[in-house]
C-alpha cells in the first residue's frame, strides 16, 4: 500500500486539481451544452424534454429580446473597448516618463481595478443620479444641461460603459507598462542614431514593439467586458425597459428569473461560441503583428 | 519512517472525506427527541417583529424554530433550487402568494393545510376574505395570510393646506392637482410612482382596475382593450408630465426615498411601506404625509388589496404538524395583533376593528386599510404562473408610455406576447 502511494505520489498530489477542473468546469460546460437541447422549465413537473434544436431556433428567430440584447453586448464592449485602449495605452506611455512622484500617482491609478464592482455601481449610482446626483452637478457647474444618465434608455448603457472604462482603464495602462519596460533601450539608441525625433520613435520603434501587449491586453478587457455583468445588474438590472440587457443579464432573466433551464443552456452556449470565436480572431491577429526579435 | 509519512497522509485524506459525509447528513431531529424547525424566511419587517417572541414559542411548545433570511429575489431562488432538488430539510417557509404561490402549488411544493382549519381557538374565520383566497387553489389551502397591503394614495397635508387644494377623489382630479403641483425648476413634482418596468406593474393596477381594465379575462389577455391602453396611457402622461426626471429606474425605494425627501406632492403604491415616508430618520416630510383612498377611475373604486406575504409548510417536510403548530401560534389573533403593533398590516379583521392592533397606525390610514379592505381587489398582477415573464412583458408597455411612445403599437405587441404565454400554460 505504502510502496504504491510512494510510487504513484505525483498523480495522488495531482488528482485534486483534475477534479476541481472536471467537476466545476469540464461538467458544468458540457452539461449545459447538454441541457441546450432540452426544453426543461422548473415551472412544470414534467422531465426536461428533448427538443433538438428548438431552444435555438425560438432564439434566433422568434424572440424579441435576443438580437437587441445581442447588439447591445457588442455596442457596449467596443465603447468600453475602445475608451480603454486608447486612455490605457496613452497613460501608461506618460507614466512610463520619469517624474516626481511616480510611483505615488501609479498606485493611486490602480484603486479602481481593486474595488468590487458591485460597490462601484451603486456607488456610481448615486453619482448619476438626475436630480442630486454629482454627475449633473458637475455638468451644471460647467454650464451644461443636466443628464439623465442611467434614467435614460438611451443614454444608460454608454454611462455604464463610462464605469467600466474608470475601473479597467488601469488594467490596460498596467499591461502595457510592463510591456513598455520589456522594449529593450537599444532599439532606441539605434533610432538616435539614425537621428529618428520622438514622434518617429513613438510610431517606428515603440508601437510596433508594443502592439503584441496591447492585443493580449485588449483580448483580457474583450473578454470580460462581453460577460460584463456586476455592474450592469448593480445599476440598471436591464432597465430602463431593456435598455441595457446584454446576453449576460438576459441569460441570467431566463434562467433565475424565469426558471427557463434548457433556453438558458442554449443563450449560454451561443454566448460561448461567441467569446470563443471573438477570441480566437483576436489570438490570430496578435499572432500576425508578433515581432520576432 | 517514509512508511508512517505516507500511512498518516492515508489518514488525513480518510478523516477528511468521512468529515464531508457527516457534514451532508445532519437531521433534524436533536438528541432529546425535540423537533428543530427549518424555517426559510425573508427580510421583512415581519421577522424582524416576531424573532423576539419566538422564545414564548419555544417555551410553550418545546419546538426550537431555526431562520435563515434572504432578501426576497434570493428567497425565491432558494426555495425553487432546494424544492427542486426534492429538499426535505426546509419545514416552513414565507412567500409571496401572488408572484409564487400558483408554481408552488402546481409543483407540489406545498402542502395541503385545509385539515387543521376547524381549531376553534385559532379561529380561522376571522382572516379576511380577500387575505385567503390568494393562497386557495379549488379546495387546496397552501399557506396562511401574514402580510396583507393596499395601494393607497400618500399626499402632502401641508402643501394641500397652502394651495387650498381637496384631496383627489378620482384620477381626473389627480392629475389636475398634479400639473397644479408640478413645480420641476424648484426640483419639485406634482407626482410620483414606480416607473422601472416590472416593478411598475403592481401599482399600475389599481389604475388598471379603476379605469375599467385586467391584464386577462377567461384566458384572454386583455392588455390592449381600449379600456386598458386608456390606463397605460394616463399613468405613463402623470409620470412623464408630472414626475420626477429618472423615473424609469424607480421601483418603491427610489420613489419613497423621493416623496420622503419632500420632492413629491403625491404618490401611490402600497400602504405596508408607510414607515419609510413617516419615520423620521427616513424622511423630512413625517409628519405632513396624508393618506387617502386611492382616486376612482371611471370604472369605479378597485385598488388592489392582496396578501403580500404568507407561511407555508412544505409538503415533504418530516414535521408538519410541528410546523403547523408554529403558524397557529405566529398567525394567532395575540401574536398578529403584537405585529400589527410594530407596524405591520396584519390579515386578521377582529385585529383591525380592535384599538390595541392600530394604535401605532396613524388612524387616518387604519380608516384608509378598513375603506380598502372592503372594496379592494384580490390581486395587484396577471394570476399566472410564470409571474416574472408576465410582468415584464406588461412593463414594456409602461415603459413605452412614460417615453411617449405609441401607446397602443406597444400594448398590442405585448398583448400577443402575453396570450402566448396564456396559451403556454393552458
Amino acid at each position: 500500500m505504502g510502496m504504491w502511494i510512494e510510487r504513484h505520489l505525483k498523480f495522488i498530489f495531482l488528482f485534486p486539481s483534475i477534479i476541481f477542473v472536471l467537476l466545476m468546469i469540464a461538467y458544468p460546460i458540457g452539461y449545459t451544452f447538454y441541457l441546450s437541447f432540452f426544453e426543461w422549465s422548473m415551472s412544470s413537473l414534467q422531465p426536461p424534454e428533448w427538443v433538438f434544436f428548438d431552444n435555438f431556433k425560438a432564439l434566433l428567430f422568434d424572440d424579441p429580446r435576443f438580437w437587441p440584447a445581442f447588439f447591445r453586448t457588442f455596442y457596449f464592449t467596443a465603447l468600453a473597448l475602445v475608451f480603454q485602449t486608447v486612455l490605457g495605452v496613452a497613460i501608461a506611455i506618460l507614466f512610463n516618463r520619469k517624474f516626481r512622484g511616480n510611483q505615488l500617482v501609479k498606485t493611486l491609478f490602480l484603486l479602481p481595478m481593486v474595488a468590487t464592482p458591485v460597490a462601484v455601481g451603486l456607488v456610481w449610482l448615486l453619482i448619476f443620479e438626475p436630480s442630486i446626483g454629482f454627475a449633473n452637478q458637475f455638468l451644471n457647474s460647467l454650464g451644461i444641461n443636466p443628464q439623465l444618465w442611467i434614467a435614460s434608455p438611451e443614454q444608460a448603457l454608454p454611462s455604464i460603459a463610462l464605469v467600466d472604462t474608470w475601473q479597467w482603464t488601469p488594467m490596460i495602462t498596467l499591461i502595457t507598462l510592463a510591456g513598455l519596460s520589456s522594449i529593450p533601450s537599444e532599439y532606441y539608441e539605434a533610432a538616435a542614431v539614425d537621428g529618428a525625433n520622438s514622434w518617429q520613435n513613438f510610431w517606428k520603434v515603440t508601437f510596433p514593439l508594443l502592439l503584441p501587449t496591447i492585443f493580449s491586453a485588449v483580448l483580457l478587457r474583450v473578454i470580460d467586458a462581453i460577460k460584463q455583468f456586476d455592474l450592469i445588474y448593480a445599476m440598471t438590472r436591464g432597465g430602463p425597459g431593456f435598455s441595457t440587457e446584454t446576453l449576460n443579464i438576459y441569460g441570467f432573466v431566463n434562467g433565475f428569473q424565469y426558471f427557463k433551464l434548457g433556453y438558458t443552456s442554449a443563450i449560454l452556449v451561443l454566448f460561448f461560441m461567441i467569446v470563443l470565436g471573438i477570441s480566437s480572431i483576436i489570438m490570430i491577429l496578435r499572432k500576425k503583428t508578433e515581432v520576432t526579435l | 519512517m517514509k512508511k508512517k509519512k505516507t500511512s498518516t497522509l492515508l489518514l488525513f485524506f480518510i478523516v477528511l472525506v468521512s468529515g464531508l459525509l457527516f457534514a451532508c447528513s445532519n437531521g433534524n431531529d436533536n438528541g432529546d427527541g425535540s423537533v428543530e424547525l427549518r424555517f426559510i424566511a425573508a427580510n421583512h419587517p415581519w421577522t424582524e417583529a416576531i424573532e423576539p417572541l419566538l422564545p414564548e414559542f419555544e417555551k410553550e411548545t418545546g419546538i426550537k424554530v431555526k431562520f435563515e433570511k434572504y432578501f426576497e429575489d434570493q428567497l425565491t431562488q432558494k426555495l425553487t433550487t432546494e424544492f427542486t432538488a426534492g429538499s426535505t430539510s426546509i419545514d416552513l417557509f414565507m412567500m409571496r402568494p401572488l408572484q409564487e404561490g400558483k408554481l408552488f402549488n402546481l409543483n407540489g411544493w406545498v402542502a395541503d393545510i385545509s385539515s387543521y382549519t376547524d381549531d376553534a381557538d385559532w379561529e380561522y374565520g376571522d382572516f379576511t376574505d380577500p387575505s385567503v383566497n390568494s393562497l386557495k387553489a379549488d379546495d387546496v389551502l397552501f399557506g396562511i395570510p401574514i402580510v396583507t397591503e393596499r395601494e393607497i394614495l400618500y399626499y402632502r397635508k401641508d402643501i394641500f393646506e397652502e394651495n387650498n387644494i381637496e384631496v383627489p377623489k378620482t384620477v381626473e382630479e389627480l392629475m389636475n392637482v398634479a400639473k397644479l403641483l408640478n413645480d420641476p425648476a424648484n426640483d419639485f413634482y406634482g407626482f410620483v410612482a414606480r416607473g422601472q418596468s416590472a416593478a411598475a406593474v403592481t401599482q399600475f393596477s389599481s389604475f388598471l382596475y379603476g379605469f375599467g381594465g385586467d391584464f386577462f379575462v377567461d384566458g384572454k389577455a386583455t392588455l390592449d382593450t381600449p379600456e386598458a391602453i386608456e390606463a397605460f396611457q394616463f399613468y405613463g402622461d402623470m409620470l412623464r408630465e408630472y414626475g420626477p426626471p429618472g423615473v424609469l429606474n424607480m421601483s418603491w425605494p427610489q420613489a419613497a426615498g423621493l416623496f420622503g425627501q419632500g420632492k413629491a406632492a403625491m404618490y401611490t403604491d402600497a400602504d405596508s411601506i408607510y414607515p419609510n415616508l413617516t419615520d423620521p430618520e427616513k424622511s423630512v416630510v413625517g409628519d405632513k404625509v396624508g393618506f387617502t383612498l386611492f382616486p376612482a377611475g371611471p370604472n369605479g373604486q378597485t385598488p388592489y388589496n392582496v396578501t403580500s406575504w404568507g407561511l407555508a409548510v412544505n409538503s415533504k417536510s418530516e414535521n408538519k404538524d410541528e410546523a403547523m403548530e408554529f403558524i397557529k401560534w405566529a398567525t394567532s389573533k395575540e401574536v398578529v395583533a403584537k405585529l400589527q403593533d410594530n407596524g405591520v398590516p396584519g390579515p386578521r379583521q377582529s385585529v383591525w376593528d380592535n384599538q390595541q392592533g392600530t394604535d401605532t397606525f396613524p388612524s387616518e390610514l387604519v380608516d384608509v386599510i378598513n375603506q380598502a379592505n372592503a372594496i379592494g381587489r384580490e390581486y395587484d398582477r396577471p394570476l399566472v404562473i410564470k409571474v416574472n415573464d408576465a410582468r415584464d412583458i406588461i412593463g414594456t408597455v409602461i415603459v413605452a408610455a412614460i417615453q411617449g411612445e405609441d401607446v397602443e403599437a406597444a400594448a398590442k405587441a405585448a398583448n400577443k406576447q402575453f396570450q402566448e404565454l396564456l396559451d403556454d400554460e393552458k
